[in-house]
């Protein structure tokens, strides 16, 4: 993930991504921890900072990144974009650039399964920034007012964009939003994947069983900007700020956890990030080399049974 | 909508005011007390959560009908039609799709005011994603709204106020549906063509009446369908005729009857005998005193003096 991340800037420097990029470096204990206690047919959506989502539920890398360099191989055939990831056949709802706005979405995945009568839970990724906005607070009421499977897990990485939170939130716990809506709220720690894991398993059963929807504050960091174009963090933090939150790394934390409590040899971490890395190199040379997508496609999708007005 | 309801489980209503209360325009009275909550829900006061939720929904394999109180109200969802449903078939490549209806009262009633008598199906025709209908008959509404409902794109389906109060025929089969994307010529003439839709279509056809008595003949096109929209019906039209007059109450600057006016002067110019002619809303917040607001409204004297300028 961390390797695929990487190479996603790579590909947006050497301009075969366009637009906006952005990756979830420093923040992976959250999606790893949190997906990994998912049942498999749980529905999944998140906003734009969706590669760490997507390679965990399990579509193919070179897919993932034929999508980010525009290729018809991608997950949306070229037409969407490193915002716009998606797969019906992994239940992953994509993949959003407004931020904010498909949390309604998120919603609307929970009301379909209680319609349905099904014991899915919904899972929707949100920022800090995005639980600002005017839409959510009136999809946590309804999901409240109507009892949906669906739980809003608020990845707080400190930073809407460029601001800080304590300059966007009125009160820094966004967890507590969830208060006046009678939803249950908690904030627990997001750079530590055994943690994440187990805190997402006990909430994620509550919701299950009690069909009652659940606001999640998971606190991390991202060590990139907040996008590939974010040239100068300087801005809204200090170099000093970042190096100190990378003694927080949740790849290290994870190493440091196997290597000091379960005996594992280093050189075989080192062998795995290698390999890693080694794969991820594969998967952008795979991609880069695969084709554009052809004319004709720009007219397709835009109905499922009708093309739009053609031409200039 | 009941025939719908009963014909297909995914199919249920949301909207405000629509069960309990009976609808503000009576359009679901009844439907509470036969379906219940469940496929007919009273929603909170929050357009873009309702739309957003059916939207998921939607994603997830469900039909709702999203009824918005007045077209006037979606302005607040605009982002979730726009950027999210309307979106999402093409950003995913085709691997989802958003079989939803928003329907709702479009256009003036009776001394609403400014905010509560907009006409958006131009504003929603613009958009690539969205189908957007407009009948002014019974029959038609009935056969375009089982069609909408089976549609699997987001459909826009708005309603006039001012012919809520028409009786009219509807055949039993419960199989009928109309299809989109075809005019229907409401009167037959062969000296001037007038192009009109939803109330304005009633409104050419009483300007049609009083030219009769002129002995000018009129042919009277009722678009019932702006996207897709039926150009060919209304070109074979215009190279009988030679003339022709766009009728809409919406602002007449940029209001969708300037779009079939370009498309007329484009394809038609060599079977004109005169400028394409429009007559649209005036472009003013509609007032609330009734004697302004007739004014307003393009009614038969409007279309009489705009057509008689075409055909001297």
């Amino acid at each position: 993930m961390r390797a695929f991340e990487d190479q996603s800037v790579r590909a947006f420097r050497s301009g075969l991504a366009g637009g906006y990029l952005h990756v979830y470096t420093g923040m992976e204990a959250t999606a790893i921890g949190w997906l990994s206690s998912r049942q498999p047919d749980d529905p999944i959506i998140t906003a734009y900072r969706d590669h760490a989502h997507a390679l965990y539920l399990g579509i193919d890398p070179v897919v993932c990144m034929a999508e980010i360099m525009g290729r018809a191989k991608g997950t949306s055939k070229g037409k969407g974009g490193s915002m716009h990831l998606y797969s019906a056949d992994h239940h992953f709802y994509g993949g959003w650039g407004i931020v904010g706005g498909h949390t309604a979405l998120g919603a609307g995945l929970g009301f379909a399964i209680k319609y349905k009568g099904g014991n899915q839970v919904a899972h929707c990724f949100l920022g800090d920034g995005a639980a600002n906005a005017g839409v959510f607070f009136e999809v946590m009421n309804m999901a409240s007012l109507w009892d949906l499977p669906v739980i809003f897990i608020i990845e707080n990485n400190e930073f809407a964009m460029g601001t800080r939170l304590e300059f966007h939130a009125a009160d820094p716990e966004m967890h507590k939003r969830a208060e006046g809506f009678n939803m249950h709220h908690e904030r627990i720690d997001g750079m530590d994947v055994i943690d994440v894991r187990r805190d997402a398993q006990r909430i994620i059963s509550n919701v299950r069983e009690t069909s009652r929807p659940a606001l999640i504050e998971v606190m991390n960091y991202r060590y990139a900007g907040h996008g590939a174009a974010d040239n100068d963090q300087t801005l809204y933090r200090s170099q000093q700020e970042v190096e100190l939150a990378w003694k927080r790394d949740p790849v290290h934390r994870l190493a440091n956890l196997l290597t000091e409590q379960y005996g594992v040899n280093k050189q075989i971490l080192e062998k795995i990030q290698r390999e890693a890395e080694e794969e991820m190199e594969g998967v952008y040379d795979e991609a880069a080399a695969s084709p554009k997508p052809e004319p004709d496609e720009v007219y397709s999708d835009v109905y499922t049974d009708m093309q739009p007005e053609r031409g200039h | 909508m009941v025939e719908e309801i009963e014909r297909d489980e995914n199919v249920f209503l949301i909207g405000e005011d629509i069960g309990r209360y009976q609808g503000t325009f009576r359009v679901t009275q009844g439907l509470f007390e036969r379906f219940k909550q469940h496929r007919v829900l009273d929603t909170p006061i929050s357009e873009p959560g309702i739309v957003g939720i059916a939207t998921g929904a939607a994603m997830m394999g469900l039909r709702p009908i999203v009824e918005m109180m007045t077209m006037s109200f979606s302005i607040l969802a605009l982002d979730q039609i726009i950027n999210h449903a309307a979106k999402i078939h093409y950003m995913s490549g085709g691997q989802f799709k958003v079989p939803i209806v928003i329907r709702g009262p479009g256009g003036a009633a009776n001394q609403l005011s400014a905010q509560h008598s907009h006409s958006m199906e131009g504003w929603y025709a613009h958009v690539p994603g969205l189908k957007v209908v407009a009948p002014s008959t019974v029959e038609d509404a009935y056969g375009m709204l089982k069609t909408a409902v089976r549609d699997d794109n987001p459909v826009i389906f708005t309603e006039n106020p001012g012919l809520y109060s028409l009786k009219g025929e509807i055949p039993d089969d419960k199989e009928f549906t109309l299809p989109f994307g075809k005019c229907a010529i409401r009167h037959e003439g062969s000296d001037i063509t007038l192009v009109g839709y939803s109330r304005m279509t009633h409104v050419c056809a009483e300007a049609a009446e009083a030219l009769d008595q002129d002995g000018v003949s009129a042919e009277v096109i009722d678009v019932r369908s702006l996207l897709p929209l039926d150009a060919e019906t209304i070109f074979a039209s215009v190279r009988k005729t030679n003339r022709a007059l766009v009728v809409y109450e919406d602002w007449k600057s940029g209001g969708f009857g300037a779009e079939i006016a370009a498309r007329i002067q484009e394809s038609c110019f060599d079977y004109l005998d005169a400028p394409v002619g429009r007559v649209g809303g005036l472009n003013v917040p509609m007032p609330y005193a009734r004697n302004l607001e007739l004014m307003c409204i393009p009614n038969k004297e409007d279309v009489l003096a705009a057509a008689r300028q075409l055909l001297a």
